[in-house]
Protein backbone atom coordinates (compact mmCIF):
# COMPACT_ATOMS: atom_id res chain seq x y z
CA UNK A 1 0.00 0.00 0.00
CA UNK A 2 1.05 3.56 -0.88
CA UNK A 3 0.84 5.81 1.72
CA UNK A 4 0.62 9.47 2.03
CA UNK A 5 1.23 11.12 4.62
CA UNK A 6 0.40 15.08 5.07
CA UNK A 7 2.59 17.00 8.10
CA UNK A 8 3.31 20.40 9.00
CA UNK A 9 5.87 22.52 11.21
CA UNK A 10 4.00 24.36 14.20
CA UNK A 11 5.21 26.15 17.13
CA UNK A 12 5.16 23.90 20.14
CA UNK A 13 2.43 24.23 22.35
CA UNK A 14 3.79 22.64 25.31
CA UNK A 15 7.49 24.36 24.90
CA UNK A 16 6.35 27.81 24.36
CA UNK A 17 4.04 30.61 26.47
CA UNK A 18 2.65 32.65 23.83
CA UNK A 19 2.92 36.91 23.67
CA UNK A 20 1.83 38.69 21.10
CA UNK A 21 4.49 41.38 19.78
CA UNK A 22 5.22 45.24 20.19
CA UNK A 23 2.19 46.00 17.23
CA UNK A 24 0.42 43.41 19.03
CA UNK A 25 -0.51 41.80 15.65
CA UNK A 26 1.33 39.28 15.16
CA UNK A 27 3.16 36.08 17.44
CA UNK A 28 6.14 37.32 19.40
CA UNK A 29 7.95 34.78 16.95
CA UNK A 30 11.74 35.53 17.71
CA UNK A 31 12.12 32.60 20.48
CA UNK A 32 9.22 30.56 19.48
CA UNK A 33 10.32 26.94 19.34
CA UNK A 34 8.84 24.86 16.24
CA UNK A 35 8.58 21.06 16.01
CA UNK A 36 6.50 18.74 13.70
CA UNK A 37 2.56 18.80 14.81
CA UNK A 38 1.60 16.77 17.34
CA UNK A 39 -1.21 14.95 15.03
CA UNK A 40 0.96 14.19 12.25
CA UNK A 41 3.18 12.07 14.24
CA UNK A 42 0.14 9.38 15.03
CA UNK A 43 -0.79 9.47 11.21
CA UNK A 44 2.84 8.81 10.27
CA UNK A 45 3.20 5.93 13.10
CA UNK A 46 -0.06 4.83 11.91
CA UNK A 47 0.88 4.67 8.25
CA UNK A 48 4.64 3.01 8.92
CA UNK A 49 2.59 0.54 10.66
CA UNK A 50 0.44 -0.72 8.16
CA UNK A 51 3.23 -0.52 5.45
CA UNK A 52 4.66 -2.96 8.39
CA UNK A 53 1.71 -5.12 8.02
CA UNK A 54 1.06 -5.65 4.14
CA UNK A 55 4.17 -3.66 2.42
CA UNK A 56 4.15 -0.48 0.59
CA UNK A 57 6.08 2.53 1.67
CA UNK A 58 5.23 5.91 3.27
CA UNK A 59 5.72 9.34 1.93
CA UNK A 60 5.55 12.17 4.19
CA UNK A 61 4.68 15.55 2.17
CA UNK A 62 4.50 19.19 3.82
CA UNK A 63 3.90 22.55 2.32
CA UNK A 64 6.37 25.02 3.65
CA UNK A 65 9.33 26.73 3.52
CA UNK A 66 13.34 25.85 3.70
CA UNK A 67 12.94 25.29 7.37
CA UNK A 68 9.80 22.47 7.18
CA UNK A 69 12.41 20.31 5.79
CA UNK A 70 13.38 19.31 9.47
CA UNK A 71 9.98 17.87 10.27
CA UNK A 72 10.02 15.90 6.84
CA UNK A 73 13.87 14.50 8.07
CA UNK A 74 12.19 14.01 11.36
CA UNK A 75 9.51 12.13 10.26
CA UNK A 76 11.55 10.19 7.76
CA UNK A 77 13.49 9.17 11.39
CA UNK A 78 10.43 7.67 12.52
CA UNK A 79 10.22 5.17 9.60
CA UNK A 80 8.75 6.82 6.32
CA UNK A 81 10.63 6.01 3.18
CA UNK A 82 10.32 9.44 1.30
CA UNK A 83 10.11 12.78 1.90
CA UNK A 84 8.32 16.04 -0.16
CA UNK A 85 8.80 19.83 0.19
CA UNK A 86 6.27 21.73 -1.92
CA UNK A 87 7.72 25.33 -1.15
CA UNK A 88 7.19 28.50 -3.32
CA UNK A 89 7.29 32.37 -2.19
CA UNK A 90 3.73 32.29 -4.25
CA UNK A 91 2.36 29.59 -1.32
CA UNK A 92 2.81 32.00 1.60
CA UNK A 93 -0.17 33.05 3.09
CA UNK A 94 -2.57 30.19 1.83
CA UNK A 95 -5.68 29.65 3.14
CA UNK A 96 -7.06 26.08 3.60
CA UNK A 97 -8.02 25.84 0.87
CA UNK A 98 -4.88 26.76 -1.39
CA UNK A 99 -2.94 24.55 0.81
CA UNK A 100 -5.40 21.80 -0.09
CA UNK A 101 -4.93 22.41 -3.81
CA UNK A 102 -0.87 22.25 -3.56
CA UNK A 103 -1.45 19.10 -1.84
CA UNK A 104 -4.00 17.61 -4.33
CA UNK A 105 -1.42 18.90 -7.63
CA UNK A 106 1.57 16.42 -5.78
CA UNK A 107 -0.68 14.17 -4.85
CA UNK A 108 -1.83 13.14 -8.32
CA UNK A 109 1.74 13.06 -9.75
CA UNK A 110 2.03 9.92 -7.69
CA UNK A 111 -0.59 7.08 -6.87
CA UNK A 112 -1.27 6.68 -3.48
CA UNK A 113 -3.56 4.61 -1.86
CA UNK A 114 -4.09 6.03 0.85
CA UNK A 115 -3.66 9.87 2.43
CA UNK A 116 -3.45 10.68 5.75
CA UNK A 117 -3.54 13.95 7.65
CA UNK A 118 -3.44 15.29 11.11
CA UNK A 119 -7.13 15.64 12.80
CA UNK A 120 -5.96 19.41 13.04
CA UNK A 121 -2.67 21.55 13.41
CA UNK A 122 -1.48 24.65 15.23
CA UNK A 123 -4.67 26.82 13.85
CA UNK A 124 -6.94 24.08 15.01
CA UNK A 125 -9.64 24.31 11.70
CA UNK A 126 -8.81 20.34 11.40
CA UNK A 127 -9.69 21.24 7.27
CA UNK A 128 -7.36 20.18 4.83
CA UNK A 129 -7.88 16.54 4.85
CA UNK A 130 -11.61 17.27 4.28
CA UNK A 131 -10.81 19.34 1.72
CA UNK A 132 -8.14 17.17 -0.44
CA UNK A 133 -11.13 14.65 -0.45
CA UNK A 134 -13.01 16.41 -1.79
CA UNK A 135 -11.42 17.80 -4.59
CA UNK A 136 -10.06 13.85 -5.37
CA UNK A 137 -13.46 13.02 -5.25
CA UNK A 138 -11.88 10.01 -2.72
CA UNK A 139 -14.47 9.31 0.54
CA UNK A 140 -13.41 10.69 3.97
CA UNK A 141 -13.24 10.14 7.47
CA UNK A 142 -11.86 12.64 10.55
CA UNK A 143 -10.89 12.01 13.75
CA UNK A 144 -9.76 8.45 12.85
CA UNK A 145 -8.69 6.86 16.44
CA UNK A 146 -9.10 2.44 14.36
CA UNK A 147 -7.58 1.21 11.10
CA UNK A 148 -8.12 -1.84 9.63
CA UNK A 149 -7.10 -2.68 5.97
CA UNK A 150 -8.90 -4.69 3.98
CA UNK A 151 -8.75 -6.05 0.39
CA UNK A 152 -9.28 -2.75 -1.54
CA UNK A 153 -11.50 -0.97 1.62
CA UNK A 154 -10.52 -0.01 4.58
CA UNK A 155 -12.49 -0.15 7.94
CA UNK A 156 -12.11 3.03 10.35
CA UNK A 157 -13.41 3.73 13.68
CA UNK A 158 -13.80 7.83 14.38
CA UNK A 159 -13.78 9.19 17.59
CA UNK A 160 -16.71 10.97 18.28
CA UNK A 161 -18.93 12.61 21.52
CA UNK A 162 -18.87 10.81 25.09
CA UNK A 163 -16.15 8.58 23.82
CA UNK A 164 -18.12 6.58 21.55
CA UNK A 165 -16.37 5.33 18.46
CA UNK A 166 -18.47 5.35 15.17
CA UNK A 167 -16.88 2.41 12.33
CA UNK A 168 -17.32 2.88 8.76
CA UNK A 169 -15.84 1.13 5.78
CA UNK A 170 -14.31 3.04 2.94
CA UNK A 171 -12.95 2.03 -0.66
CA UNK A 172 -9.87 2.75 -1.29
CA UNK A 173 -8.70 4.85 -2.51
CA UNK A 174 -9.51 7.47 0.70
CA UNK A 175 -8.58 10.24 3.36
CA UNK A 176 -8.52 9.82 6.66
CA UNK A 177 -7.50 12.20 9.35
CA UNK A 178 -6.06 10.91 12.23
CA UNK A 179 -6.96 11.76 15.82
CA UNK A 180 -4.16 11.35 18.69
CA UNK A 181 -4.50 8.04 20.72
CA UNK A 182 -4.46 5.96 17.87
CA UNK A 183 -0.96 4.45 18.26
CA UNK A 184 2.14 5.25 20.48
CA UNK A 185 4.61 7.03 17.70
CA UNK A 186 8.04 5.18 18.02
CA UNK A 187 10.53 7.19 19.73
CA UNK A 188 13.08 9.45 17.48
CA UNK A 189 16.60 9.36 18.22
CA UNK A 190 19.76 11.48 17.16
CA UNK A 191 21.02 8.32 15.32
CA UNK A 192 17.80 8.59 13.78
CA UNK A 193 17.95 11.61 12.43
CA UNK A 194 21.14 11.48 12.04
CA UNK A 195 20.64 8.28 9.39
CA UNK A 196 18.63 10.50 7.46
CA UNK A 197 20.35 13.64 7.31
CA UNK A 198 21.83 13.32 3.67
CA UNK A 199 18.67 11.71 2.41
CA UNK A 200 17.71 13.90 -1.03
CA UNK A 201 14.46 15.55 -0.05
CA UNK A 202 12.65 16.97 -3.48
CA UNK A 203 11.39 20.50 -3.30
CA UNK A 204 8.49 21.68 -5.87
CA UNK A 205 7.37 24.94 -6.13
CA UNK A 206 4.52 26.40 -7.72
CA UNK A 207 5.77 25.82 -11.82
CA UNK A 208 6.89 21.98 -10.84
CA UNK A 209 2.98 21.65 -9.72
CA UNK A 210 1.18 23.35 -12.78
CA UNK A 211 -0.32 25.72 -9.67
CA UNK A 212 -1.68 29.10 -10.99
CA UNK A 213 -0.01 31.21 -8.56
CA UNK A 214 -3.02 33.73 -8.49
CA UNK A 215 -5.05 30.92 -7.08
CA UNK A 216 -2.83 30.64 -3.94
CA UNK A 217 -0.90 32.39 -1.17
CA UNK A 218 -1.82 35.72 0.11
CA UNK A 219 -3.92 36.53 -3.26
CA UNK A 220 -5.94 33.55 -3.52
CA UNK A 221 -6.67 33.53 0.25
CA UNK A 222 -10.71 33.74 0.81
CA UNK A 223 -10.13 33.44 4.73
CA UNK A 224 -7.31 35.50 6.24
CA UNK A 225 -6.08 36.33 9.51
CA UNK A 226 -5.55 39.72 10.38
CA UNK A 227 -4.42 39.88 13.92
CA UNK A 228 -3.56 37.88 16.72
CA UNK A 229 -5.50 39.86 20.04
CA UNK A 230 -6.43 38.86 23.73
CA UNK A 231 -9.98 38.79 24.49
CA UNK A 232 -11.08 40.37 27.23
CA UNK A 233 -12.11 37.39 29.38
CA UNK A 234 -13.70 39.03 32.43
CA UNK A 235 -11.99 38.78 35.39
CA UNK A 236 -10.93 35.40 35.51
CA UNK A 237 -9.71 33.35 38.61
CA UNK A 238 -8.58 34.75 42.08
CA UNK A 239 -4.65 33.70 41.80
CA UNK A 240 -3.57 33.07 45.33
CA UNK A 241 -0.45 34.12 46.18
CA UNK A 242 2.04 34.18 48.63
CA UNK A 243 4.41 31.29 50.15
CA UNK A 244 3.06 27.64 49.31
CA UNK A 245 2.07 27.49 52.79
CA UNK A 246 -0.09 30.56 52.45
CA UNK A 247 -1.23 29.41 49.31
CA UNK A 248 -2.28 25.93 50.94
CA UNK A 249 -4.05 27.47 53.77
CA UNK A 250 -6.52 30.05 51.47
CA UNK A 251 -6.92 27.34 49.35
CA UNK A 252 -7.95 24.67 52.51
CA UNK A 253 -10.57 27.45 53.71
CA UNK A 254 -11.74 27.57 49.83
CA UNK A 255 -12.36 23.93 49.59
CA UNK A 256 -14.18 23.80 53.09
CA UNK A 257 -16.25 26.57 51.68
CA UNK A 258 -17.30 24.91 48.84
CA UNK A 259 -17.67 21.37 49.47
CA UNK A 260 -14.22 20.07 48.41
CA UNK A 261 -12.98 18.95 51.90
CA UNK B 1 -29.44 41.06 3.00
CA UNK B 2 -26.95 38.03 3.80
CA UNK B 3 -28.80 34.26 3.27
CA UNK B 4 -27.70 32.16 5.91
CA UNK B 5 -28.16 28.09 6.41
CA UNK B 6 -28.41 26.07 9.58
CA UNK B 7 -27.78 22.43 9.94
CA UNK B 8 -29.33 21.28 12.81
CA UNK B 9 -27.31 18.21 14.33
CA UNK B 10 -29.86 15.89 16.56
CA UNK B 11 -30.15 12.67 18.70
CA UNK B 12 -33.12 10.62 19.13
CA UNK B 13 -35.00 13.26 17.58
CA UNK B 14 -34.14 15.80 19.78
CA UNK B 15 -32.18 18.59 17.84
CA UNK B 16 -28.37 19.35 19.72
CA UNK B 17 -28.05 23.22 21.85
CA UNK B 18 -26.86 24.50 18.67
CA UNK B 19 -30.08 25.10 17.42
CA UNK B 20 -30.50 27.56 20.21
CA UNK B 21 -27.20 29.25 19.20
CA UNK B 22 -27.55 29.60 15.58
CA UNK B 23 -29.72 32.31 14.99
CA UNK B 24 -27.50 34.51 17.74
CA UNK B 25 -24.58 33.54 15.50
CA UNK B 26 -26.62 34.56 12.62
CA UNK B 27 -27.63 38.14 13.78
CA UNK B 28 -24.36 38.75 14.84
CA UNK B 29 -23.16 38.08 11.00
CA UNK B 30 -26.35 40.16 9.90
CA UNK B 31 -28.75 41.43 11.56
CA UNK B 32 -31.62 41.59 8.88
CA UNK B 33 -30.12 38.22 7.94
CA UNK B 34 -33.00 35.63 7.28
CA UNK B 35 -32.04 32.39 8.50
CA UNK B 36 -33.51 29.06 7.30
CA UNK B 37 -32.95 25.55 9.46
CA UNK B 38 -31.66 22.39 7.40
CA UNK B 39 -32.38 19.01 8.67
CA UNK B 40 -31.44 15.66 7.28
CA UNK B 41 -32.24 12.02 8.33
CA UNK B 42 -35.11 10.17 7.86
CA UNK B 43 -38.66 9.33 9.36
CA UNK B 44 -40.36 10.38 12.45
CA UNK B 45 -37.13 11.65 14.34
CA UNK B 46 -36.83 13.28 11.40
CA UNK B 47 -40.44 15.02 11.34
CA UNK B 48 -40.46 15.51 15.16
CA UNK B 49 -37.19 18.07 14.92
CA UNK B 50 -38.24 19.44 11.63
CA UNK B 51 -41.68 20.41 13.49
CA UNK B 52 -39.88 21.74 16.85
CA UNK B 53 -37.43 23.99 14.53
CA UNK B 54 -40.40 25.58 13.27
CA UNK B 55 -40.33 27.20 16.66
CA UNK B 56 -37.02 28.77 15.93
CA UNK B 57 -36.61 29.57 12.39
CA UNK B 58 -39.15 31.02 10.21
CA UNK B 59 -38.45 28.19 7.75
CA UNK B 60 -36.88 24.86 8.07
CA UNK B 61 -35.70 22.50 5.18
CA UNK B 62 -36.41 19.21 5.48
CA UNK B 63 -34.38 16.49 3.47
CA UNK B 64 -35.90 13.00 4.33
CA UNK B 65 -33.77 9.60 2.66
CA UNK B 66 -33.51 6.36 3.99
CA UNK B 67 -29.50 6.85 3.29
CA UNK B 68 -29.11 9.95 5.22
CA UNK B 69 -30.43 8.10 8.52
CA UNK B 70 -26.94 7.09 9.44
CA UNK B 71 -24.39 9.71 10.36
CA UNK B 72 -22.43 9.63 7.18
CA UNK B 73 -20.83 12.99 6.31
CA UNK B 74 -19.93 11.80 2.59
CA UNK B 75 -23.98 11.32 2.21
CA UNK B 76 -25.16 14.12 3.88
CA UNK B 77 -22.64 16.60 1.85
CA UNK B 78 -24.53 15.31 -1.36
CA UNK B 79 -27.52 16.16 -0.55
CA UNK B 80 -26.61 19.44 0.83
CA UNK B 81 -25.25 20.41 -2.14
CA UNK B 82 -27.66 19.65 -4.14
CA UNK B 83 -30.10 21.21 -1.98
CA UNK B 84 -28.31 24.89 -0.56
CA UNK B 85 -28.05 27.98 -2.55
CA UNK B 86 -23.81 28.22 -2.85
CA UNK B 87 -23.22 31.72 -2.49
CA UNK B 88 -25.27 31.29 1.17
CA UNK B 89 -23.59 31.43 4.09
CA UNK B 90 -23.58 28.13 5.90
CA UNK B 91 -23.59 27.54 9.58
CA UNK B 92 -22.47 23.95 10.83
CA UNK B 93 -21.25 22.55 14.36
CA UNK B 94 -17.79 22.27 15.06
CA UNK B 95 -18.29 19.02 16.32
CA UNK B 96 -17.45 15.55 15.27
CA UNK B 97 -19.94 15.59 12.65
CA UNK B 98 -19.19 19.21 11.72
CA UNK B 99 -15.73 18.37 11.02
CA UNK B 100 -16.25 15.59 8.75
CA UNK B 101 -18.80 17.08 6.58
CA UNK B 102 -18.09 20.99 6.21
CA UNK B 103 -14.15 21.26 4.54
CA UNK B 104 -15.32 19.16 2.08
CA UNK B 105 -18.83 20.87 1.41
CA UNK B 106 -16.93 24.12 1.13
CA UNK B 107 -14.90 22.87 -1.50
CA UNK B 108 -17.80 21.13 -3.26
CA UNK B 109 -19.79 24.46 -3.05
CA UNK B 110 -16.81 26.46 -3.78
CA UNK B 111 -17.13 28.76 -1.09
CA UNK B 112 -14.88 30.41 1.64
CA UNK B 113 -14.39 28.32 4.71
CA UNK B 114 -13.84 29.27 8.19
CA UNK B 115 -13.78 26.81 10.88
CA UNK B 116 -14.43 26.87 14.58
CA UNK B 117 -15.47 30.36 15.00
CA UNK B 118 -16.44 31.95 18.32
CA UNK B 119 -17.77 34.81 17.44
CA UNK B 120 -18.36 37.29 14.64
CA UNK B 121 -17.81 40.93 14.41
CA UNK B 122 -19.72 41.65 11.42
CA UNK B 123 -19.85 41.99 7.76
CA UNK B 124 -18.11 44.71 6.00
CA UNK B 125 -19.60 44.27 1.91
CA UNK B 126 -19.33 40.97 1.26
CA UNK B 127 -16.40 40.64 3.78
CA UNK B 128 -17.23 39.14 6.92
CA UNK B 129 -15.17 39.40 10.07
CA UNK B 130 -15.14 36.69 12.30
CA UNK B 131 -13.38 35.76 15.84
CA UNK B 132 -11.17 32.55 16.72
CA UNK B 133 -8.51 30.56 18.03
CA UNK B 134 -5.17 28.75 17.70
CA UNK B 135 -2.96 27.04 19.20
CA UNK B 136 -5.25 25.14 21.75
CA UNK B 137 -6.60 28.40 22.91
CA UNK B 138 -3.48 29.76 23.76
CA UNK B 139 -4.24 32.86 21.11
CA UNK B 140 -7.03 34.46 19.27
CA UNK B 141 -7.36 35.91 16.25
CA UNK B 142 -9.63 37.91 14.14
CA UNK B 143 -10.06 36.37 10.42
CA UNK B 144 -12.01 37.88 7.12
CA UNK B 145 -13.64 35.33 5.26
CA UNK B 146 -15.12 36.84 1.62
CA UNK B 147 -17.91 35.63 1.64
CA UNK B 148 -18.97 36.78 -2.14
CA UNK B 149 -19.75 33.13 -3.07
CA UNK B 150 -20.71 31.72 -0.11
CA UNK B 151 -19.07 30.36 2.63
CA UNK B 152 -19.38 27.42 5.05
CA UNK B 153 -18.34 28.06 8.47
CA UNK B 154 -18.44 25.81 11.62
CA UNK B 155 -18.91 27.89 15.03
CA UNK B 156 -18.10 26.21 18.12
CA UNK B 157 -20.75 24.71 20.31
CA UNK B 158 -21.71 27.00 23.48
CA UNK B 159 -20.17 30.02 21.99
CA UNK B 160 -23.70 32.17 21.42
CA UNK B 161 -25.96 32.62 23.52
CA UNK B 162 -28.98 30.13 23.24
CA UNK B 163 -32.14 31.72 21.66
CA UNK B 164 -34.69 32.30 24.13
CA UNK B 165 -37.56 29.83 22.98
CA UNK B 166 -39.81 32.12 20.47
CA UNK B 167 -42.75 31.42 18.64
CA UNK B 168 -41.33 31.86 14.69
CA UNK B 169 -44.16 30.09 13.66
CA UNK B 170 -42.19 28.67 10.43
CA UNK B 171 -42.83 26.25 8.12
CA UNK B 172 -41.00 22.86 6.83
CA UNK B 173 -40.15 23.08 3.50
CA UNK B 174 -39.97 18.85 2.21
CA UNK B 175 -36.72 19.58 -0.72
CA UNK B 176 -36.35 15.16 -0.17
CA UNK B 177 -36.93 15.23 -4.24
CA UNK B 178 -33.84 17.53 -4.84
CA UNK B 179 -31.18 15.18 -2.55
CA UNK B 180 -29.94 13.64 -6.03
CA UNK B 181 -27.76 10.89 -6.05
CA UNK B 182 -26.70 9.49 -2.79
CA UNK B 183 -24.50 6.72 -3.80
CA UNK B 184 -21.28 7.39 -1.48
CA UNK B 185 -17.76 5.62 -0.93
CA UNK B 186 -18.30 5.41 2.38
CA UNK B 187 -20.46 3.14 4.40
CA UNK B 188 -21.37 3.54 7.92
CA UNK B 189 -21.57 0.23 10.03
CA UNK B 190 -21.98 1.04 13.58
CA UNK B 191 -21.73 3.14 17.21
CA UNK B 192 -19.39 0.98 19.61
CA UNK B 193 -20.06 2.24 22.61
CA UNK B 194 -17.66 3.40 24.85
CA UNK B 195 -15.94 1.11 27.59
CA UNK B 196 -16.43 1.39 30.85
CA UNK B 197 -14.30 1.89 33.83
CA UNK B 198 -13.17 0.64 37.01
CA UNK B 199 -14.06 4.13 38.58
CA UNK B 200 -17.12 6.18 36.99
CA UNK B 201 -15.65 9.76 37.68
CA UNK B 202 -19.15 11.34 36.71
CA UNK B 203 -20.54 10.15 39.87
CA UNK B 204 -17.83 11.80 41.98
CA UNK B 205 -18.74 15.35 43.90
CA UNK B 206 -14.93 16.00 43.63
CA UNK B 207 -12.30 15.38 41.08
CA UNK B 208 -8.85 15.59 41.35
CA UNK B 209 -7.85 15.96 37.18
CA UNK B 210 -4.97 15.81 35.91
CA UNK B 211 -3.25 17.20 32.82
CA UNK B 212 0.03 17.32 30.88
CA UNK B 213 1.85 18.88 33.73
CA UNK B 214 2.04 15.14 35.19
CA UNK B 215 4.52 14.72 33.02
CA UNK B 216 5.20 10.97 33.81
CA UNK B 217 3.37 8.02 34.62
CA UNK B 218 4.79 7.59 37.79
CA UNK B 219 3.51 10.97 39.19
CA UNK B 220 -0.13 9.57 38.56
CA UNK B 221 0.35 8.06 42.00
CA UNK B 222 0.88 11.85 43.39
CA UNK B 223 -2.64 12.94 42.12
CA UNK B 224 -4.22 9.85 43.52
CA UNK B 225 -2.64 10.59 46.99
CA UNK B 226 -4.06 14.29 47.12
CA UNK B 227 -7.75 12.49 45.44
CA UNK B 228 -7.57 9.71 48.50
CA UNK B 229 -6.98 12.86 51.01
CA UNK B 230 -9.98 14.83 49.77
CA UNK B 231 -12.47 11.57 49.31
CA UNK B 232 -11.95 12.34 45.67
CA UNK B 233 -11.34 10.37 42.54
CA UNK B 234 -8.80 11.02 39.49
CA UNK B 235 -10.00 11.93 36.03
CA UNK B 236 -7.80 13.45 33.43
CA UNK B 237 -7.17 14.93 30.42
CA UNK B 238 -6.75 14.11 26.73
CA UNK B 239 -3.18 13.93 26.79
CA UNK B 240 -2.78 11.70 29.64
CA UNK B 241 -5.15 8.79 28.30
CA UNK B 242 -3.52 9.68 24.35
CA UNK B 243 -0.41 8.69 26.74
CA UNK B 244 -2.38 5.19 28.06
CA UNK B 245 -1.40 6.67 31.26
CA UNK B 246 -4.87 6.65 32.60
CA UNK B 247 -8.37 4.74 31.11
CA UNK B 248 -10.14 6.27 28.36
CA UNK B 249 -13.28 6.17 31.13
CA UNK B 250 -11.34 8.50 33.25
CA UNK B 251 -11.14 11.01 30.52
CA UNK B 252 -12.99 14.81 30.85
CA UNK B 253 -13.82 16.27 27.78
CA UNK B 254 -15.94 16.36 24.67
CA UNK B 255 -14.65 13.29 23.44
CA UNK B 256 -14.65 11.83 27.12
CA UNK B 257 -16.95 12.16 29.71
CA UNK B 258 -19.15 14.82 30.73
CA UNK B 259 -18.89 15.32 34.62
CA UNK B 260 -20.86 17.71 36.77
CA UNK B 261 -18.92 17.73 40.03
CA UNK B 262 -18.98 20.29 43.08
CA UNK B 263 -14.97 20.71 43.52
CA UNK B 264 -13.09 20.60 39.82
CA UNK B 265 -9.32 20.70 40.72
CA UNK B 266 -7.64 21.28 37.13
CA UNK B 267 -3.57 19.92 38.00
CA UNK B 268 -1.86 20.84 35.03
CA UNK B 269 -4.53 21.26 32.56
CA UNK B 270 -4.11 23.96 30.33
CA UNK B 271 -8.02 23.76 29.38
CA UNK B 272 -8.60 23.73 25.67
CA UNK B 273 -12.37 24.10 24.83
CA UNK B 274 -12.72 20.40 24.01
CA UNK B 275 -11.60 19.69 27.53
CA UNK B 276 -13.61 22.36 29.52
CA UNK B 277 -16.73 21.32 27.19
CA UNK B 278 -16.98 18.00 29.32
CA UNK B 279 -16.84 20.13 32.81
CA UNK B 280 -20.51 21.08 33.11
CA UNK B 281 -22.97 22.14 36.14
CA UNK B 282 -20.64 25.53 37.37
CA UNK B 283 -18.61 23.54 39.62
CA UNK B 284 -15.79 25.58 42.08
CA UNK B 285 -13.00 25.18 39.37
CA UNK B 286 -9.32 25.26 41.27
CA UNK B 287 -6.40 25.46 38.57
CA UNK B 288 -2.51 24.76 39.12
CA UNK B 289 -0.41 25.34 36.45
CA UNK B 290 2.89 26.24 36.48
CA UNK B 291 2.26 28.73 33.11
CA UNK B 292 0.66 31.70 34.06
CA UNK B 293 -0.80 32.09 30.96
CA UNK B 294 -2.38 29.04 30.39
CA UNK B 295 -6.51 29.43 29.38
CA UNK B 296 -7.27 27.49 32.51
CA UNK B 297 -6.91 30.79 34.53
CA UNK B 298 -9.47 32.59 32.80
CA UNK B 299 -12.30 29.99 33.74
CA UNK B 300 -11.47 28.89 37.04
CA UNK B 301 -12.43 30.79 40.02
CA UNK B 302 -9.26 29.99 42.15
CA UNK B 303 -5.71 30.17 40.53
CA UNK B 304 -2.06 29.28 41.69
CA UNK B 305 0.40 29.53 39.92
CA UNK B 306 2.77 26.59 41.03
CA UNK B 307 4.09 23.37 39.38
CA UNK B 308 1.90 20.65 40.26
CA UNK B 309 4.40 18.23 41.13
CA UNK B 310 6.12 19.83 43.80
CA UNK B 311 2.21 21.89 45.33
CA UNK B 312 -0.04 18.69 45.22
CA UNK B 313 2.21 16.49 47.66
CA UNK B 314 1.88 19.64 50.37
CA UNK B 315 -1.49 20.09 49.73
CA UNK B 316 -2.27 16.72 50.45
CA UNK B 317 -0.03 16.51 53.44
CA UNK B 318 -1.49 19.71 54.45
CA UNK B 319 -5.39 18.30 54.53
CA UNK B 320 -4.11 14.92 55.69
CA UNK B 321 -2.64 17.09 58.99
CA UNK B 322 -6.32 18.74 58.77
Amino acid sequence: MEILVCVKRVPDTAENEFELNSAGNDLDRDDLVYSVNEWDNYAVEEAIQIVDKVGGSVTVITVGDDESEEVLRREMAMGANNGILLSDDAFEGSDGKAIAAILKAETQKGSYDLILSGAQADEGAGQIGGMLAAMLDYPYASLVNKIEVGDGKIIVGREIEGGNQEMNELQLPCVLSIQTGINEPRYVGIRGIRKVASVDIPVKGAGDLDIDTASVGEAGAKTKRVDYYVPDMGDGAEMLEGSTDEIIEKLIEKLKAKGGL
Amino acid sequence: MTQIFAYIPFNNGVAEDIAQEYPTAASKIDEGASVTAVVTGSGADLDKVANDMTSIYSEVIKIDNADLAYPNADIVRKALENTIPSDAVFLIAHNTFGMDLAPGLSIKMDSAYAADVVDFEGIDGTTLKANRQELGGAVSTHVTVDISSGAVITIRPGSFAPLEEGAAGGAVVDRSGDAGDLSAKRKFLEIVAAEVGDVDITKSDVLVSVGRGIEDEDNIEIAEELAEAMDAVVSCSRPIVDAKWLEKSRQVGTSGQTVKPKVYMAMGISGSFQHLGGVKGNPFIVAVNKNPKAPIFQVADVGIVEDILDFMPELTEAINDL
